[in-house]
This record gives structure tokens, C-alpha cells and sequence, in this order.
């Protein structure tokens, strides 16, 4: 593997494996092992580890795709290996 | 205008919207059959996925499990979107980047092995029938019990709809169709929801109504009213009810999630777009259109479960007259009666309907010094919630109607996906990858037709003989793919050394450790009365560390990654040459349009 490619690859994992930390730490963290400490904290009416698992951990998984998808543009463009 | 006859028209007006963009996109080429022929744009490459990923399941089923499992049911609410992540940065951009047309064709080359190609195949086809009966049979009931026809029938004409224009339109027909029937189905499902939270909370956002206060000035919130109405009548408090244990909400969660990123109608999703770059965004699109409903879902099912409660108890528990008295019950619980899904037996003759828990002792007791003897609703189906919610809640007949419109909008969507997948893996990598590789397209396009008909034939005829199977069914679809596909194709990105006979035994045992588990509890290809077969001395359903069957797909996945390791650190090396391949699919640069060769 060239240089180059091998340090985008290594971008690519760091980045990835970040997100994948907080897609983690959302959904099984504080959705479900951390949910009844949470449950104390109240985000209007319901605890905020059901809203985590029931709502919150969606919203996050949206962000995470979509500040993948544009800083994996960036990578693209820094590293020189875009389509265009 | 009466329910019936607004539900033959919304019904069958999307449904000539959908087999007349069937038509105008009819497929030429085994190129636009498979893929569209790589021009999606990637936000309607999204709306798409959205809809073929979003079945009966999610649309029917989903709402009605989160309204009597609470907080448990959560697994479904992560595990159906968490995987959409896992897709976006672990497979859809490099899959996209190899350029083909199946997951097979993709396992087939990495592995250097017709073998592997073909266990791919048969992994593929197992999670997708499993999958696609479950669709089968919601059509079949949400057409007997909306146009009043027996079951077998209703099931006919759904396999005659889905025939027409998976068969005729392929991929290019699938997606713009899907497109349609997205809008379709998240129509129906955001309506009645925003008409409901209104009522209830003064919210019109059902996402805001799951956290708001009760509308009826007592200053309580929602999720503390419906713990309370549940817990009252001694059922599990609603914000706080486990699905089995932590662990095995864990492990579901898992489960669902990375068969999310291993079902193979999704992924080829991902090939139909013109760049790797829209790969990433496409599932991103994706996901924003699956997390409307699915954020929308929670506050669905929770309202639904309140209206529920408060229609039958209608004052104070114990009163003899705070019970919904049968003789002037709503409508719709007489409608829901007839299908069977809805049970009532008035045990202590007072010709009012007591429901409570009367498994637990406390409430049980309290029961009794009211002259109660025992819940008289002995049923309660899951299922209905979605398609009952708008009549109890008293919405106007047009928007059940359109309830029922999304409802196989999406069943439909999601069968017609799933039957491409089969019919691709059949007619590409089985007979023109390993049996006649000189087949001429014009061929390979029929036998891809044919395939689709024999599927559709099976599911049919599994529909028509239910082995007992629901809701239940779709997570088993989603254990099989996340035991078999997932792993592997996970570790031919980013594992360069894993090796044919690593992929081959991860899959194979993968596969079958879940296929024992599922077979041990629901029988031998599911047939009645061949569990016994696999049972030893002193078997308990979920043996395993008290994870459901539902749930064991996770288990099954991480036997595979062990296995696959452990044999390829054994035997020899991948090529040099797959070595390279595996380096030029992590860069995005140049990518072309999918190719067969």
C-alpha cells in the first residue's frame, strides 16, 4: 500500500472508530446500562434514559451519518483520492 | 362516505400510482433490473431505502409492541436505526466502490471461492424468504380485513400486486415505486399520530407529546399519567418494563443492528447510486426519513396504550360503573372482534369489561374484593395498535383509510425489495456466475423473472400455512443475516488477511449455531412439531443465558467472527492480488457504474 492510501485509511478508522465510540455511548451506554441513573435527570415529562433509548439515540445516529459523510468528503479531497 | 368504500378508494388509488410508475419505468436491461442503472440520486436513493427497509413490521407491528412493552421495546427503536450507522461507515461506501451487483458476487470475489459465493447465497436466500413470508402474511390480513375478504384471498391479490411490479418493473421500477409508496406510508403513519398528541398533550409534534403534559389542565406529564393508568391495574410500569433481562435488551439491540447492515436488500440499495460519496450521504438520506417514523413511533405507542386503558376503565378503579359497559363499547372494538384479534369473555357477568393484570397477585387480590373475576380481555393483539389507533381515538374515516393504504405501502415495498434480492442472487450468482457464465441477458432477465415467481410461489405458500409466525418472524429474518452476512463482510474490508476458508467456516457456523437456537424453540425449518427433534433433557426456552431466540442472531454473528479468525490464522494467506483488490476498495477513486465482470 502506498504511503498515501495507508494514511487515509488510518484517517478513515480514527474517524470511525470515534463515532462509533458515541453511537455506543448513546444507544447501549445511555439507553440501556446507564438508563435507571439517567431516569433520574427528567427531560419534560419522561427520565433521559428512556428518551435516550427512544428518542435521543435516533437523533445522535442521524448526526453521526451525516458528519461522516461530509468529513469523509474532506479526507477525500486532503488525501487526493476523490472521484472528481 | 363509510370506511369500506373510502378504503376501496384510497387503496386502490395508490395502488395505480404504483403499478402505473411500474409501467412507465419498466427495466430494459439486467443493469437497470438490478441496480437502476447506477442514476439514483441519493436523497431519492434514500426516500427508497426508506420505504423497502420500513415493512409491516415497522409500520403495523412496531408501534403496538412499544404500547405494551414500554421501555423494552426500545431495542427495536435503536436496533432498527443504530444499524443504519454501522451501514453508512463500515459497508455502504466500500461495497459501492467494488462496483457490483449482489452481496454474493462481493463475498464470492474477496474470498477468491465459488464456495464461499455460494454459502453467501444460500445465507441470503434463508434470511430473505424468512423475512419476505412475514410480509406476505400482513398483506394478506390487512387486505381480508379492510376490502371484508377471506384471508387466502386477501393474500392472492397481494401476491398478484407485488408480481406485477417487482416482476415487471425490477430495480428501476422498485425504486421510484418505493419513492411513492415512502410518501404513501409516512403520510398515514404521521397523521393520526399528530391528531392524537394534539388531543392529548396540546402538542401537534408527537415527538414533543412523548415529553409533554396531559392536555386536560392536571399539570401531570404524559409518561407519569400512562406509568400511573398501567401500574393502577397492576401492570408493569410502563417507562421502566425490561424486554426479558438488560442483557438480553442488549444483545436483541445488537442483534437487530448489525442485521440491519447484513440484510442484502438493503445493501444493494447502496450500488444503485452514482458515487461513493453518495453511498455515505445515501444512508445518511436514509436514516433521516426511517427516524421520522421512528421517532414518531414511541409517542404512537404510548398514546395508543393510554386511549386503550382509558377507554375501558373509565373512572375509578373499583367503581362498579367506571368499567366500559360491552353493550356500548365503540365500534371499532366490535370490528376488531370479528377478525379475532381482539378477545372479550365477561367472566363475572356484569356486562361491563375489567381489564387488568391478573398474573399479579397484589392486583389479582385487590380484583377480587371488587367483584372482578379475572381480565376479561383475553386478547389484545399486538398487531392491531397501528391500524385500531385512529378509531380509538375517533379520527375521521379518511385517515384510517389512508392508515390502511400506508400499512401495505409498506408490507409491499419491503416484499418487493426482498424479493429482488432473492431473485438477483438466484439468477446472477447462482445461474450466471457457477452454472452458465455465457448466458445472454435477455436470459439471465428471465431467469431473474422466473426466480421472482418461484419466490413469490414459496411465500405464498408459507403465507397460506403460517407456521405460527408474526413480528417474531422479521427478527429471526434479521438474526440469520446478522449471524452469516454481516461478519463477513465486515471483516473482508477490514481484516486483509481474513482468507476463504476463514469467511466459509465463520459463515457456516454462524449461521447454524442461530438456525439450532431458532429451530430448537420454533421447530426444523419452522414445520410444528419437529422442535422436540433438537431438545435434550431439561431444555428452557432461552437457555442461553435467558436470551430469546429473537435476540440470539448477536451470538450467532460473534461465533462467526471467532471461527472465521481462528481458521484463517491456520491456513494460508489471501493472494497477493485480493490483497490489492482490499486496498483499492478502501479509496473512493475510480469508481465506475457497477459492472457484471
Amino acid at each position: 500500500m502506498d504511503n498515501n492510501a495507508s494514511k487515509y485509511w488510518q484517517a478513515n478508522v480514527r474517524l470511525v472508530s470515534i463515532l462509533l465510540v458515541i453511537w455506543f455511548v448513546v444507544s447501549y451506554g445511555f439507553g440501556i446500562i446507564l438508563a435507571e441513573p439517567l431516569n433520574a435527570i427528567k427531560i419534560g415529562g419522561v427520565g433521559l434514559g428512556f428518551w435516550f433509548a427512544q428518542n435521543g439515540s435516533i437523533y445522535v445516529f442521524l448526526g453521526l451519518c451525516f458528519y461522516y459523510a461530509s468529513q469523509m468528503n474532506k479526507l477525500d479531497k486532503q488525501f487526493g483520492v476523490s472521484e472528481d | 362516505m363509510d370506511l369500506s368504500t373510502l378504503t376501496y378508494i384510497v387503496v386502490g388509488a395508490t395502488f395505480l400510482l404504483y403499478i402505473g410508475i411500474a409501467i412507465w419505468a419498466r427495466a430494459g436491461s439486467t443493469g437497470e433490473f438490478y441496480v437502476a442503472g447506477k442514476g439514483v440520486h441519493p436523497v431519492a436513493n434514500g426516500m427508497a431505502t426508506a420505504a423497502d427497509w420500513m415493512s409491516a413490521a415497522s409500520f403495523i407491528s412496531m408501534a403496538g409492541l412499544i404500547a405494551f412493552n414500554g421501555y423494552g421495546a426500545s431495542v427495536f427503536l435503536m436496533g432498527w436505526t443504530g444499524g443504519y450507522v454501522l451501514l453508512a461507515m463500515l459497508l455502504a461506501p466500500y461495497l459501492r466502490k467494488f462496483g457490483k451487483f449482489t452481496v454474493p458476487e462481493f463475498i464470492g470475489e474477496r474470498f477468491y471461492s465459488k464456495g464461499a459465493r455460494l454459502v453467501a447465497v444460500i445465507c441470503l436466500i434463508l434470511a430473505s424468504v424468512t423475512y419476505v413470508i412475514g410480509q406476505m402474511k400482513g398483506i394478506g390480513v390487512a387486505f381480508s380485513r379492510f376490502l371484508e375478504t377471506s384471508y387466502e384471498q386477501g393474500l392472492f391479490i397481494g401476491m398478484g400486486i407485488v408480481f406485477i411490479y417487482a416482476v415487471l418493473g425490477g430495480m428501476k421500477g422498485i425504486t421510484y415505486t418505493q419513492i411513492a409508496q415512502y410518501i404513501v406510508l409516512i403520510f398515514a403513519y404521521t397523521i393520526p399520530a399528530v391528531f392524537i398528541s394534539l388531543n392529548i398533550t396540546g402538542n401537534p409534534l408527537p415527538q414533543l407529546g412523548l415529553i409533554g403534559t396531559m392536555a386536560d389542565g392536571s399539570g401531570i406529564s404524559m409518561m407519569d399519567k400512562l406509568d400511573m393508568v398501567v401500574t393502577d391495574l397492576g401492570f408493569k410500569e410502563y417507562s421502566t418494563q425490561l424486554m426479558g433481562s438488560k442483557l438480553n435488551m442488549f444483545v436483541y439491540t445488537v442483534s437487530l443492528m448489525i442485521g440491519t447492515a447484513g440484510l442484502p436488500h438493503v445493501i444493494i440499495r447502496f450500488f444503485t447510486v452514482p458515487k461513493v460519496a453518495d453511498a455515505r450521504s445515501s444512508a445518511a438520506w436514509a436514516l433521516v426519513f426511517i427516524a421520522i417514523l421512528y421517532t414518531t413511533a414511541p409517542a404512537v405507542g404510548s398514546m395508543a396504550r393510554l386511549n386503550l386503558m382509558n377507554t375501558i376503565q373509565t373512572g375509578p378503579i373499583g367503581e362498579a360503573t367506571a368499567n366500559l359497559e360491552y353493550a356500548k363499547a365503540p365500534q371499532w372494538f366490535y370490528n376488531w372482534e370479528k377478525t379475532g384479534l381482539l378477545k372479550y369473555e365477561d367472566k363475572n357477568g356484569d356486562g361491563r369489561i375489567q381489564y387488568y393484570n391478573d398474573k399479579n397477585p397484589e392486583m389479582a387480590a385487590k380484583a377480587e374484593a371488587f367483584g372482578w373475576k379475572g381480565n376479561e380481555m383475553t386478547k389484545v393483539d399486538r398487531d392491531i395498535m397501528v391500524l385500531a389507533n385512529p378509531e380509538i381515538a375517533g379520527l375521521p374515516n379518511w385517515v384510517i383509510a389512508i392508515v390502511v393504504a400506508g400499512g401495505l405501502a409498506a408490507a409491499l415495498s419491503t416484499a418487493a425489495g426482498l424479493l429482488l434480492a432473492i431473485a438477483s442472487a438466484v439468477s446472477h450468482d447462482v445461474i450466471k456466475g457457477m452454472i452458465n457464465p455465457e448466458i445472454s441477458e435477455k436470459n439471465e432477465l428471465m431467469a431473474s423473472r422466473l426466480s421472482m415467481v418461484g419466490a413469490i410461489a414459496a411465500a405464498g405458500y408459507f403465507g397460506l400455512y403460517p407456521p405460527g409466525f408474526a413480528a417474531g418472524t422479521v427478527a429471526i429474518a434479521f438474526g440469520l443475516a446478522a449471524s452469516s452476512i454481516f461478519p463477513v463482510l465486515m471483516m473482508g474490508i477490514f481484516n486483509k488477511g481474513m482468507n476463504r476458508q476463514g469467511a466459509i467456516a465463520g459463515m457456516i457456523a454462524g449461521i447454524s449455531v442461530t438456525m439450532f437456537y431458532v429451530f430448537q424453540e420454533k421447530g426444523i425449518l419452522f414445520i410444528p412439531g419437529t422442535a422436540e427433534i433438537l431438545q435434550w433433557e431439561g431444555y428452557t426456552k432461552s437457555w442461553f443465558m435467558g436470551i430469546s431466540v429473537n435476540a440470539f442472531g448477536a451470538i450467532g454473528a460473534l461465533v462467526n467472527f471467532i471461527v472465521a479468525i481462528v481458521v484463517s490464522k491456520m491456513t494460508a494467506p489471501p493472494p497477493q492480488h485480493i490483497q490489492d483488490l482490499v486496498e483499492d476498495i478502501r479509496v473512493p477513486k475510480g469508481a465506475g457504474a457497477a459492472s457484471a465482470h
